[in-house]
């Protein structure tokens, strides 16, 4: 029994369906339940919490990523499993924090103030929940004032920086000086992103990291895992 | 006389008329429900005093109105926008006419990069022959300044098949500022070029000494009126549905002053517009219908053109994919739309997904260019020089460009076959057949010089050698250093004087004493 | 008055005018005399033909030949000027005998056997008539015999062979055959041309010249002529 939710669990992950109503790329799943409703019976059928992650959602992602690999999957598919991933983990979450389980790490992010481009980074939102990181979305045209706030506030090891334009990149020098001044840039690692940033400017301004996508952000972040960030 | 652009005698349609008016109705009844988000106070106000259901919503840091337009207001503001929209220019022969139901195309430049592609050559020697060289261009990737600007302005006004500039690279010298760009930029193009000039605007505070600039030029208020030598962009709505804060200010106070104004939309099918061109279509037509219902809502009667900038996502980075088929699929429905409304239309081709100028740009550029043009939109935005969908510049691409310009408007010529011509050859017919030779040859020559006869192919290598970057480079140089028509010097110092944050070294004048 | 006659000649070879009924290359010219009225009358007016043709004809082709080569005029115009020229000579002829003076040199030119192309062979004529030649042009589909015959009969220093197919190129050898079976080759020039021929090919089938266009051939015959003459 277990072990058949876990692997319709993995399977719904790999078909991106995140409830029952979703559609799936094998169209026999249609009104069969999805990620959330198969979380909820694992949970139900005492599976513990660490075997939902890494049997199901992990291993789930796993087959996902290399579907891309081989351009079986596109970005499409890949974000449809992250969120049908993101929202399993939102059932997850107070059972983790109970339970002492270590999340892979906070990321705050936002579209910086002046731009209202968001394409990009909720994509990357989607990835990185999908791949296990707990994401606070602070949304478009954020002040500089509160993402410094919320830096302070909820202590995330990462932040990541999104513009667009050529105008609103220079806001992103205006985040990493503030985080500065209030003595907290060196508690988190900033990445940045968007059509109009580079290596060089994520140099120039002192990030920590500049992401080309959301699958390179979620290599970087997984770089800096391994070289012990905390 | 102004421009004559090219007349498109029977365009090309995509959809029927019945699919016209399906999206049409579609439209009205996404403007209805779900209607649109108004980040902007002001936009919301002036809808709600007009009869627009306008309640306040909350998201996130912003506080935002839903904003449900009725059919009626929708159909008024197409009622009363002009269906002839003049773009004017500093050399009044560069004057552009658009009519809302005349398919004249006119092919303008676009959009803003923000790098600039240099190219240079190097050689390389065979190794197995030493004596057997090559040159193969390479392109370097920089930063855009100022100094490219007038350059890609410059090169605009001598090609005779671009009839209007949008600046085509974002100026990012260290000296440039959110508070000084404004004015460089249009006096970076309008010192280059004298055909119309076009551009976004980057700080609203500068809005008035850009039209103070322009005013300088033409004589006084009255004069721009007349001959409103720039107009403006602007990207008010945001894909899906939602009217930005600070560009829909910008567009409120363009729209106060009467210039000529694009409600542009630029929805990415698959993540801001449904995947199905039935779902993209419906919505980029409300929110346009929707931009132009507000400029006719701040001042009845200002010229707008119906802006779409549609484009299909790539699959594999859900970026922008304008090189894609469907992309010119949904321009030609744009196109379409904007005639049922005979509002002139501004649409989009020859952005491409190549990233250097090669074969792939060529192909995605000529694809484009020309089955977009066979729609007879009035403002063709030809994407000249643009790479990588709209973030690299590259000149010589834009010399490039100039080639297949040319083939497409002397296609649509129209053909020279009437009484005379019938006459004069059955003539011709009856004396050649009658000569042992039996060649047509000698009356190629006055046919050969009325310009009736096309151009071969103006960067053609010699043999087996293809040396059409070589060419068009030394074409590009050629240019580059024929003299343009600058402002004047009287003018050039009224503007320096009047007009604060221009850098003195785009005055022409003072660099040469 | 005899200069200004000269002098218009001249013009109307530089206009491709051969009779007044024709356009030049300026406007405006139609209805005034051409080049055939115009040596009518220098000749009524007891004007050297000698001089007709060099301080006339070739005066005017040199001008033309520049002005080809300055990219100023295109084959069109220098087809035209060497029509003019050709007509002009076919009045003139009668005239040079008399008066001591010699044609440059006679050129036969046929399409071979089996072949009925002969636009390119038709410009050749013309140029090489345009440049003083006499040019007796036999047509196409010309069989080997017609071909040997008319160099006993008419005993031309050149023969011009054309031909635009692969499978009637091979006649171009048979017709060299029948030349050396007939003991003529040795009394003519053969000069062959036409797009599947070549340079090579021309040697293989012991041919004295290869033309690959009008111009090609005009030079190739010019120097034969001039080394024969030396």
């Amino acid at each position: 029994m277990s072990e058949d939710i876990i692997a319709a669990l993995k399977e719904n992950v790999i078909q991106g369906r995140k409830t029952i109503a979703d559609e799936g790329i094998d169209e026999a799943l249609s009104g069969k339940p999805g990620v959330v409703e198969l979380t909820q019976s694992a949970l139900d059928n005492n599976i513990p919490l660490e075997t939902i992650i890494a049997q199901g959602l992990t291993a789930g992602m796993q087959v996902v990523g290399e579907k891309f690999a081989t351009k079986e999957y596109f970005i499409p598919d890949m974000l449809a499993s992250a969120e049908a991933v993101g929202a399993a983990m939102e059932i997850l979450k107070p059972l983790l924090e109970a339970s002492n389980i270590e999340t892979k790490g906070k990321f705050v992010i936002a579209t910086v103030k002046g731009d209202i481009h968001d394409i990009g980074k909720n994509i990357v939102a989607i990835l990185l929940k999908g791949a296990g990181y707990e994401v606070d979305d602070l949304g478009v045209d954020v002040p500089t004032e509160k993402i410094v706030e919320v830096v302070r506030e909820s202590k995330p090891q990462f932040l990541g920086l999104s513009a667009l334009l050529t105008t609103t990149m220079l806001v992103m020098k205006e985040v990493v000086e503030a985080l500065k001044k209030s003595g907290i840039r060196d508690k988190v690692k900033v990445l940045i992103g968007g059509a109009a940033v580079s290596d060089e400017y994520a140099r120039e301004i002192g990030a920590d990291a500049y992401c080309t996508d959301g699958f390179h952000a979620i290599n970087v972040l997984d770089a800096f895992q391994k070289s012990g960030v905390q | 006389m102004p421009r004559e652009g090219i007349l498109v005698r029977t365009p090309y349609e995509r959809i029927t008329d019945e699919q016209v008016q399906q999206i049409h109705h579609a439209s009205m009844e996404i403007l209805k429900d779900p209607g649109l988000i108004s980040f902007n106070k002001e936009a919301a106000e002036i809808f709600h005093s007009n009869g627009a259901d306008v309640t306040t919503v909350s998201s996130g840091n912003n506080p935002c109105w839903l904003v449900r337009i009725p059919e009626e207001l929708v159909l008024s503001a197409v009622d009363s926008a002009n269906k002839t929209v003049k773009l004017g220019a500093r050399n009044l022969e560069n004057i552009l006419i658009m009519k809302g139901d005349e398919p004249r195309v006119f092919f303008i430049t676009g959009s803003e990069t923000n790098t600039w592609l240099d190219v240079d050559f190097q050689t390389y020697v065979r190794k197995s022959e030493p004596a057997t060289e090559i040159r193969v261009p390479e392109f370097h990737p920089r930063r855009g300044t100022v100094a490219d600007l007038c350059k890609s302005a410059h090169v605009c006004e001598h090609l005779q098949t671009v009839d209007g500039y949008i600046r085509t690279v974002n100026i990012q010298d260290k000296d440039i500022t959110e508070d000084n760009k404004d004015v460089n930029k249009f006096f970076a193009s309008l010192n280059n070029t004298t055909k119309h000039v076009m551009s976004g605007l980057t700080s609203l505070k500068q809005l008035d000494n850009v039209v103070r600039m322009a005013e300088l030029i033409v004589g006084g208020k009255e004069q721009l009126k007349e001959n409103p030598i720039i107009s403006f962009i602007t990207c008010l709505v945001k894909s899906p549905l939602q009217f930005v804060e600070d560009t829909t200010d910008t567009f409120i106070e363009v729209c106060r002053r009467g210039l000529p104004v694009v409600v542009s939309s630029s929805p990415q099918a698959g993540t801001s517009a449904p995947i199905k061109e039935a779902g993209i279509m419906a919505q980029i037509n409300a929110e346009v219908l929707a931009g132009i219902t507000l400029s006719q809502l701040v001042n009845k009667g200002t010229p707008v053109l119906y802006g779409s900038v549609p484009v299909r996502a790539r699959m594999d980075t859900l970026g922008d994919s304008y090189g894609s088929v469907e992309t010119s699929q949904y321009n030609i429905d744009c196109v379409q739309m904007a005639r049922f409304y005979k509002i002139p239309n501004y649409s989009t081709s020859g952005v491409c997904d190549a990233k250097v100028p090669g074969q792939q740009s060529s192909i995605e550029r000529l694809f484009s260019d020309l089955v977009v043009t066979l729609s007879g939109p009035q403002f063709l935005h030809c994407a000249y020089g643009l790479l990588d969908c709209n973030a690299i510049f590259c000149l010589l691409q834009a010399v490039l460009d100039d080639a297949h310009f040319q083939m497409i408007k002397f296609f649509l010529k129209p053909a020279l076959i009437g009484e005379k011509e019938i006459a004069e050859t059955l003539k011709q017919i009856r004396e050649v057949v009658a000569t042992p030779q039996k060649m047509y040859i000698r009356h190629i020559r006055s046919v050969m010089r009325s310009g009736e006869i096309s151009s071969p192919y103006p960067f053609e290598g010699d043999l087996a050698n293809d040396n059409v970057f070589a060419l068009a480079y030394e074409r590009m140089n050629e240019l580059l250093a024929k003299p343009v028509e600058h402002i004047d010097s009287v003018t050039t110092s009224k503007i320096f004087q009047e007009i604060p944050g221009l850098l003195p070294r785009l005055n022409v004048y003072e660099e040469r004493r | 008055m005899a200069d200004d006659i000269l002098k218009l000649i001249q013009e109307n070879v530089i206009q491709g005018r051969i009779t007044k009924d024709d356009e030049g290359f300026d406007d405006g010219m139609a209805g005034q005399p051409g080049v055939t009225e115009l040596i009518e009358t220098a000749l009524a007016q007891k004007i050297n033909p000698q001089d007709i043709i060099s301080k006339g004809l070739t005066r005017g082709m040199a001008i033309v030949g520049e002005k080809f080569e300055a990219k100023q005029y295109f084959i069109p115009d220098m087809l035209a000027s060497a029509q003019v020229v050709g007509a002009a000579m076919d009045i003139l002829e009668p005239h040079l005998a008399g008066a001591g003076a010699k044609a440059k040199g006679k050129i036969i030119m046929a399409t071979v056997k089996g072949d009925l192309h002969d636009i390119g062979k038709n410009i050749v004529s013309i140029l090489l008539r345009g440049a003083g030649y006499t040019v007796k042009d036999l047509g196409n589909d010309i069989d080997t015999s017609t071909i040997v015959e008319a160099v006993r009969e008419e005993k031309p220093q050149f023969l011009g062979l054309s031909a635009l197919l692969i499978s009637t190129m091979a006649n171009m050898a048979d017709v060299m055959q029948a030349l050396k079976d007939a003991g003529l080759r040795d009394k003519v020039k053969v000069v062959i041309g036409g797009a599947p021929v070549s340079e090579e090919f021309a040697k293989s089938i012991g041919a004295d010249g290869y033309g690959a266009d009008g111009f090609g051939a005009i030079r190739v015959v010019e120097s034969l002529f001039n080394a024969n003459a030396a």
